[in-house]
């Protein structure tokens, strides 16, 4: 079968037929967990799986907030491996390069299916070679809670890092040894997993404004460290030094100046990239410069975003994850800086943070000329990557610009069709390249803006072209017809599916 | 009429592959300091080999800076990069004898490649005895701008450079008045500082009022900076076009000189203000 974009879609799955095909769907959502107050105490990851009664078939999840530096969900994979458990299905809402003991676990058999936003690393490459018995389900933030909160995606036990739990079971990021900030990716798995367990390092009398609520909290385990903070969060998140990403930034600007999107109230969200930060720098600066002032800056949220709340600039942040030691200070202190759950942010359903946004800065990893978007797989189709927030924020802001380098490592970003598509082209508005701005032929509204325009503005064609001067024609990739997984929009269905890479000389 | 020429290492192949991007006005390709010995010959087959690849002209002047005249490098440097792709050669440690000889070397290269452009000189002026024959290097053939290389014009002093470059005052004073005389461009030295923007800005306001009307840059993030100040102001640019306009309607009533907001308006403030018009169109301003 395939779907509105022509991508193929394995049988079982719902074919995607639009970003805005999800409003003619209702919302549907299961029993919250059962509650109380109290929970037991648990001594080690051993007894956690004995009493929990963790068996073959289970699916376990996790939050990524740990990112890499993550030690639990490592721990209870050597626990599965040690029990050499079966059938294990993983809902880790990303998974990082320290994970590798994973790849371990697939090439077993212990885990066979993964439910998971991003995928980087060796178990991506793992994934990608075709050892993962089942399929790779890859969501988006906002499809992740509307999976779990539908009952689409079902968790038997929930596994959550928690920096600091107080006595009444209350969680939170903000203080602890591995304090990491916002937890917004735990929270739909704490209020609909069958049972949910906190790990922790460090256990405190009361927890100020706690984002996880204790009422849902089965067992805590206490465990010598939950993390490693080098790996949690940089030191400094910082703006490209490189002259072509802030060339790149500083059209951006000028673009958004031009779409008359930098103006009193604006709300906007960017990536933690060098480019994007530079992005956001350079719209401070104008900001600054024009003496307005924004709503709101939401997303992952960076020290440059903390500063520009401090300065006056936003009225509010709306934050799902920390990216640095400043956003995680700011959570901390600052009451305009608010923590929110991933469906707050995200979720199709909700009353989500992404359909306010005036503008986001995206990156890509392949566009295409129909505009649809790859931060999935590299251009040999192995996975590196995955939505994120990357469909949810395009969809929901008013405009959606792609800001990317025309040629990276040799390769043209352009292509007459990506690899695979993570967001469709409905919903990319602009692309921004050091050689020049092509704006997506649907949006007439913003083409007419821009009219009579110093921007240099063409067709994404030119920039397809400019690209093929400096790097020739590549070849078309041969990928083999072997699913390993699908790209879950985030309505549930399935806009693309990922392929087994070939391997050389087969 | 140049603001800001980029400095691009000729042995550093993405640099040159980005070269056209960075929207200065000339790209200086740098097979001199650049490039140590033991690259020279490999960066000058990158270089040749860039150009030859070249599919269209870039939308900015092409210079190559070549060795020195007083080095074994230059003849293989000229042979190899001399074509229609580039505009001008920028000579090292110029001296008037260097550049006519190099006017002469260049006439023979145009005639045995059969070139249909005559290739243009920036000398750098980057000796004691370069700045005392600055009246005469603005004469030379071919010379239609000259750079003022301070970094090796203090060690040949004996002075130390500083932030503030008063040690480099005399130079600049020379080279402004010179370039000026004979209409062709006075580009001052690279700031060398290449974190500190706010400084470049400061240099490039103080060379912009002693004369200089362009800067080389030696990272491209200090285009944008030189860009925006080797340009008039919008306050100039207004009052050009008010110039301009009032200049129209006093014609037209035979008038050659008349008032604009009290003060009296001549010839050569209408010239100024023409210079300025034409500038800011040039660069897009109006």
């Amino acid at each position: 079968m395939k779907n509105v974009l022509g991508r193929f879609v394995p049988e079982g799955y719902e074919p995607f037929a639009g970003s805005g095909a999800y409003k003619d769907k209702k919302r549907i959502i299961i029993q919250e967990k059962k509650t109380s107050r109290g929970f037991e105490k648990l001594s080690s990851i051993s007894q956690m799986f004995d009493r929990l009664g963790i068996k073959d078939g289970m699916t376990l999840s996790f939050h990524h907030h740990l990112r890499n530096g993550d030690f639990v969900l490592n721990m209870v994979a050597e626990e599965i491996k040690r029990r050499n458990l079966k059938n294990i299905k993983l809902a880790p809402s990303s998974i990082f390069p320290n994970n590798r003991i994973l790849a371990e676990l697939i090439e077993n058999g212990n885990v066979t299916e993964i439910y998971t936003d991003y995928v980087n690393g060796p178990v991506a490459e793992a994934i990608s070679r075709g050892k993962l018995k089942g399929m790779c389900v890859m969501h988006t933030h906002g499809g992740r809670p509307m999976a779990i909160e539908s009952g689409a995606l079902h968790i038997d036990v929930a596994i959550l890092a928690v920096p600091a739990v107080d006595k009444d079971g209350n969680g939170t990021g903000t203080v602890g040894d591995s304090a990491c900030g916002s937890l917004g990716y735990a929270e739909s798995d704490l209020k609909y997993a069958d049972k949910v367990v906190f790990v922790t390092d460090t256990l405190i009398d009361k927890a100020e404004n706690p984002q996880l609520d204790g009422k849902y909290v089965d067992y805590v385990l206490k465990v010598d460290a939950i993390g490693d903070p080098k790996g949690i969060v940089s030191g400094t998140t910082k703006i490209t030094k490189d002259p072509v990403g802030l060339k790149i930034a500083r059209n951006t600007v000028k673009l958004l100046e031009e779409l008359g999107l930098i103006e009193e109230g604006l709300s906007m969200q960017t990536g933690a990239g060098g480019t994007s930060l530079a992005v956001a720098y350079y719209v401070r600066n104008r900001m600054l410069e024009k003496g307005i002032k924004g709503s709101f800056a939401s997303g992952g949220i960076t020290g440059y975003f903390t500063d520009m709340l401090e300065e006056g600039l936003f009225k509010e942040l709306y934050d799902v994850q920390c990216f640095d030691l400043k956003a995680v200070q700011s959570i901390g202190k600052n009451s305009a800086h608010h923590a929110m759950s991933g469906s707050r942010y995200a979720n199709p359903y909700d009353d989500n943070v992404v359909d306010k946004l005036d503008f986001v800065i995206l990156g890509a990893t392949e566009i295409d000329l129909d505009f649809n978007v790859n931060v999935t797989t590299d251009s040999h189709g192995m996975i590196m990557g995955g939505s994120g927030g990357h469909s949810d924020t395009a969809h929901g802001a008013k405009v959606t610009v792609i800001t990317t380098n025309l040629v990276k490592s040799r390769l043209p970003i352009i292509k007459e069709k990506v690899t695979t598509v993570t967001t469709p082209g409905e919903d990319v508005d602009v692309l921004v390249t050091e050689r020049g701005i092509a704006i997506n032929p649907r949006r007439q509204d913003l083409l007419e803006r821009v009219k009579g325009s110093k921007l240099p503005i063409v067709p994404i064609e030119k920039l397809l072209e400019a690209a093929h001067k400096i790097t020739g024609v590549p070849e078309k990739l041969k990928q083999s017809d072997k699913p390993v997984g699908v790209v879950v929009y985030r309505d549930g269905t399935v806009i693309d599916t990922i392929y087994k890479i070939r391997e050389e000389g087969k | 009429m140049r603001r800001s020429l980029l400095f691009i290492p000729g042995n550093n192949p993405a640099m040159l592959q980005n070269c056209d991007v960075f929207d200065s006005d000339a790209v200086i390709i740098d097979l001199e300091d650049a490039v140590s010995v033991t690259e020279k010959d490999a960066a000058r087959a990158l270089v040749s080999e860039f150009l030859n690849a070249m599919a269209e002209q870039p939308p900015m002047e092409l210079i190559i800076r070549i060795n020195g005249l007083d080095t074994e490098y230059y003849p293989a440097d000229l042979e190899a990069v001399v074509s229609d792709k580039i505009d001008t050669i920028m000579l090292p440690k110029a001296t008037v004898e260097y550049l006519e000889k190099l006017d002469k070397l260049l006439s023979g290269i145009e005639k045995k490649k059969r070139m249909s452009k005559k290739i243009g000189v920036v000398p750098i002026v980057e000796l004691a005895i370069s700045v005392l024959q600055i009246e005469e290097i603005v004469k030379c053939p071919r010379v239609n701008g000259v750079l003022l290389g301070a970094e090796d014009l203090s060690g040949d002093v004996g002075v130390m450079r500083t932030k503030k470059g008063n040690e480099i005052l005399y130079p600049r004073m020379r080279l402004a008045y010179a370039c000026a005389a004979y209409k062709i461009d006075a580009i001052d030295t690279p700031f060398t500082d290449t974190n500190d923007n706010d400084a470049l800005t400061e240099d490039c306001l103080f060379v912009n009022n002693l004369g200089f009307n362009a800067k080389a840059a030696i990272h491209p993030n200090q285009v944008p900076v030189i860009n925006s100040v080797f340009v008039p102001a919008q306050k100039s640019i207004e009052w050009a076009l008010r110039v301009e306009e009032a200049a129209r309607q006093a014609s037209l009533k035979g008038l050659g000189v008349f008032s604009l907001d009290g003060k009296m308006v001549d010839k050569p403030v209408i010239q100024r203000a023409e210079n300025i018009i034409k500038k800011a169109r040039k660069y897009n301003l109006i």
